[in-house]
């Protein structure tokens, strides 16, 4: 009997089986298809998002009193970075070389190499700035003096306002990027 | 007994662990395959495991935050209890890693392991050499510390040269503008799961490439690879000389292991944690960055290349090195194994050594970097003031002053930058003096805006009295020699 029942079954219930588990696989594969992209959205947009960011990050912050700064002298400031989070301690405080020419004329650069972003060191007595990496040296003027950098230190914007002295900072200064 | 006995039964019948057992350890190998030149793999793998357990326990109390990581540094050093030790075997750990790794790619390439029916298995070996320096760099960063802070900013500014996305780049990898924030989370991530997740993903395939494609039989001079043959005569060594993996192959990796993990625990409790070395804050602008000695042949090659070639040496060279790597078991396919064969295949390891080693070297010796105290705190030796005229001795006060020490030695003593100056004056005439120190040129800045001419004329004349005793300064042709100074000769 239950081999006549395995006989009897239509052809079309047959071939239909296979058929409908293949059915469910796609459209298994299809909804996770979605679903997967659902999850990779956010995924990739969370961990990418400096490629989609388009708000510049730098802002005016001040170095104080002008009066700080004598004339012809390169002075070593430094500023709270205004890219910064609650637990950054020291790391936050961005140093920058400060040259005062005459009156409200001044050049802010950053203390990043450009060559590859040591900290350069300024020595006023020759006048220049000296990277202790890789022997990268400017003139006072930032300008590129010797050595392996392809270009003058990085300067930021500044402005004087009633006797102050601002700085546009807020990035790491960059070949691609220089601020 | 019969209940242990019983229970062993029960538990194999249940896991199948026999079946597991000879299927991976106890699966034959070419007797030959037991040698000494064979133990670095495992001794790699080992290696790794150290990392992941001691890493484990370092994160227990690192706190990856700008803020905090320096200060729970130092109290695993000082405080926790063998947090000093288990730091310094973490960092040696990773030292002999890199280092067994890269015996065991020597290894490999010279016995001709890659050629087929094993390139995916060199093809695994490269990802994995690669991701393992990954966690070197991302290793010396958790030591978050000075060199950790502008080894970042090197790594940013590597990456900001990238054209057209540069930036957006660097964003990606400092997780922001700037190294703030989130700069070491992100590291911290990279370094303890997403890398480490990677590796261990890498190493199951290629152990599992090991397994499938056997291990490779000691080279034999006049047994090439044949594609056509090579898989009938590998299985015939199996099986003539075959011996199970696990005893019989075994134990030279077992004790080469105990010699690595004693050597581990010896290098860490002589020397000690590495770091962490100077306080991560920025604004302290006297400091020396210098890689870990795994990057120290590139930091040294960064100095040393000429500007045009920066580019092509940062990005070409190691995109070309990779795909040379990649393409190896394609290229060289058949033929011999055995480096008796294949002289071009030692020259090229000698020669990678020797650059890497010089380079190396010379990144740990860095002449080229300005001795950025040389001109306030090395003396004048004597030899070179006495019974000098009182404008050449203000010319070695000028020597001095304007810091031309920090990249000219006199005596052996400051900077090598630029070329020494003890018989300066035998190269360069009167003449050449002023302008070189005016103008400058090649290395050398120009002076002439910060040295009044009055100083210019004593630095000369000083600088026309440095030669050996007795040999007379260099003079232009068409004057006449007139006999030495007194107090020279």
């Amino acid at each position: 009997m239950n081999q006549a029942n395995k006989i009897d079954v239509p052809v079309d219930q047959i071939a239909n089986k296979p058929s409908r588990r293949n059915w469910l696989f796609i459209a298994g594969v299809a909804v996770n298809a979605v679903a997967g992209v659902l999850l990779a959205v956010p995924l990739v947009g969370f961990v990418f998002s400096s490629f989609a960011e388009k708000k510049d990050r730098r802002s005016w912050i001040s170095l104080g009193s002008i009066d700080g700064f004598p004339e012809q002298t390169t002075r070593l400031a430094t500023y709270r970075n205004p890219f910064t989070r609650p637990w950054d301690g020291d790391t936050a405080d961005i140093p920058c070389w400060v040259r005062r020419m005459k009156g409200s004329q001044f050049q802010i650069f950053a203390i990043n190499c450009t060559h590859l972003g040591c900290p350069v060191r300024w020595f006023s007595e020759s006048g220049l700035f000296l990277c202790p990496c890789h022997g990268g040296a400017y003139y006072e003027d930032g300008t590129r003096a010797a050595g392996p950098p392809p270009r003058g230190l990085f300067q930021y914007d500044y402005k004087v306002e009633k006797g102050e002295l601002w700085v546009k900072g807020g990035e790491m200064p960059t070949l691609s990027n220089p601020v | 007994m019969n209940t242990l006995r019983n229970a062993a039964l029960w538990l194999d019948d249940r896991l199948h662990i026999t079946a597991l057992f000879a299927s991976t350890a106890g699966h034959k190998v070419p007797a030959s395959a037991g040698s000494w030149f064979y133990v670095f793999g495992s001794a790699t793998l080992l290696c790794f495991i150290i990392q992941v357990i001691t890493g484990a326990c370092l994160a227990f109390v690192y706190i990856p935050s700008t803020n905090e990581a320096f200060t729970s540094l130092q109290y695993l050093n000082h405080q926790q209890f063998w947090g000093w030790y288990l730091r310094a075997v973490h960092n040696w750990g990773s030292n002999f890693m890199v280092a067994i790794m890269t015996l065991h790619m020597i290894q490999v390439f010279l016995f001709g392991a890659y050629k087929y029916p094993r390139e995916l298995t060199w093809l695994s070996g490269v990802f994995l050499l690669l991701i393992t320096l990954a966690m070197a760099f991302t290793g010396q960063v958790m030591r978050f510390d000075q060199d950790a802070y502008w080894g970042l900013t090197i790594g940013a500014s590597i990456t900001g040269r990238v054209p057209l996305i540069g930036k957006q780049l660097v964003h990606l990898l400092l997780a922001g503008p700037i190294i703030a924030g989130e700069t070491l989370s992100r590291f911290f991530t990279l370094h303890v799961f997403i890398v480490p997740g990677l590796i261990i993903a890498v190493i199951s395939m290629h152990l599992r490439l090991v397994l499938t494609k056997g291990i490779n039989e000691f080279p034999r001079v006049g047994h090439p690879v044949r594609r056509a043959t090579y898989d009938a005569e590998y299985e015939e060594i199996l099986e003539k000389d075959g011996v199970p993996f696990v005893p019989e192959a075994i134990g030279k990796d077992l004790i080469f292991a105990a010699l690595v993990i004693v050597g581990i625990l010896a290098c860490a409790f002589i020397f000690g944690p590495e770091g962490p070395n100077g306080i991560p804050n920025p604004t302290l602008v006297n400091t020396n960055p210098r890689p870990d000695f795994y990057f120290l042949s590139i930091f040294a090659a960064l100095a040393l290349l000429p500007d045009w070639m920066e580019v092509l040496v940062l990005y070409a060279a190691p995109v070309g090195m990779v795909i040379f790597l990649l393409l190896l078991p394609f290229i060289s396919n058949t033929g011999e194994k055995s480096a008796r064969k294949r002289p071009v295949a030692v020259l090229t390891v000698v020669f990678i050594m020797l650059v890497l080693g010089v380079l190396t070297y010379m990144g740990s010796t860095s002449p080229w970097s300005p001795h950025m105290s040389a001109w306030s705190g090395n003396p004048v030796p004597v030899k070179f003031v006495k019974g000098r005229t009182p404008l050449q001795l203000r010319g070695a006060a000028v020597l001095q002053n304007k810091q031309c020490r920090n990249c000219h030695s006199l005596g052996g003593e400051g900077g090598q930058r630029g070329p020494a100056l003890d018989a300066v004056a035998t190269r360069m005439t009167r003449d050449e003096m002023v302008r070189q120190v005016i103008q400058g040129s090649g290395n050398m800045p120009a002076y002439g805006k910060k040295l009044s001419p009055a100083e210019v004329d004593a630095l000369v004349d000083f600088m026309q009295t440095l030669t050996p005793r007795g040999v007379p300064p260099a003079k232009n042709l068409e004057q006449p020699v007139k006999p030495l100074p007194r107090n020279v000769a």
